[in-house]
């Protein structure tokens, strides 16, 4: 498995998920800086991490949703390539349009750090494959901006469809529905604001995030 | 040619910082304040010859997120 994330000025947690990565996968993934304008060769799984890319300008998410490597993950996208971006890569993903929706202010307007429990609602994607449907899972939340936001006819189309793919169990920042975490249409590209690589390890306090990763790189037992 | 752009969240899209922005001038005692929502302005210098469309298109693509943003373009 060849796997990248994708290094924006301002991510801070593109070391975790490369730990993440390598930990899961057994292989370092390449770390691509935004000004690049093409993944790896054979690059097959791309992680979009968290942070303040550009320092949140605009909009959280805005300016490196049109960054120049930003083009060659969507284009890996459309060929069907994993994406998974998790809190800030969440909100470049929706800012790129490769997700539905948007991530405004929390509701509450505070920054909210804690663990929080998720509902797994969609356990047949290839992110989410090796939780049961309907599991409680406990993954740490760390953002000021992750109030998902989409119209109401977009909300019941993803519903309907089966994208959503996690939950709060507990209210956490306003979320439309207490979405968590989004799929695409194709079910390979996956937004979520709790950070599943802050969860790998029983030093991080829970490794309910393990499972995403063993998922989607293909390394179930 | 200066250009400015009013970028404001969409009527029935919730906004927490125009409720707080809200509350705080109740709390210094403004009375009659219904409703406060908070948006962006933005001022740009473009050349004269820079067309609508290309305007439209800059607000389209990246001055508002139009799944929860209304933008309003005027030239100076």
């Amino acid at each position: 498995m060849k796997t990248a994330v994708i290094v924006f000025p301002g991510s801070n947690c593109d070391r975790d998920m490369a730990v993440a990565l390598e930990t899961v996968s057994g292989r370092a993934p390449a770390m691509v800086w935004h000004r690049e304008s093409a993944l790896p060769e054979g690059t097959d799984f791309i992680a979009l991490p968290g942070g303040f890319s550009y320092g949140d300008y605009l909009r959280s998410g805005a300016m490196a949703a049109r960054s120049p490597i930003l083009r060659a993950v969507i284009d890996a996208a459309g060929r069907g390539v994993p994406v998974l971006g998790v809190c800030n890569g969440f909100q470049v993903l929706a800012e790129a349009q490769l997700l539905p929706g948007a991530l405004m202010r929390n509701a509450g307007l505070n920054f909210v750090c804690r663990t929080v429990p998720l509902t797994v609602e969609n356990s047949q994607s290839l992110f989410t494959a090796a939780y049961g449907a309907g599991e409680t899972i406990h993954i740490p939340v760390a953002h000021h901006d992750g109030n998902y936001f989409a119209d109401r006819a977009t909300l019941d189309r993803i519903e309907g469809e089966g994208r959503v793919a996690f939950r709060y169990a507990d209210p956490v920042n306003g979320s439309a529905r207490g979405i968590a975490g989004v799929l695409n249409d194709a079910g390979n590209v996956l937004g979520m604001m709790p950070h599943p690589e802050r969860a790998i390890d029983p030093a991080h306090g829970g490794t309910d995030g393990l499972r995403l990763f063993e998922a989607a790189l293909g390394v179930l037992a | 040619m200066k250009v400015n752009v009013y970028v404001t969240l969409k009527p029935g899209v919730l906004d927490p910082q125009g409720k707080a922005i809200h509350h705080a001038l109740e709390g210094l005692g403004f009375a009659g304040v219904d409703d406060v929502r908070a948006g962006r302005f933005i001022e740009m210098e473009v050349a004269d010859d820079v067309s609508d469309a290309d305007l439209d298109a800059m607000c389209g693509k990246l001055l508002a997120n139009t799944v929860i943003e209304n933008y309003r373009i005027e030239r100076a």
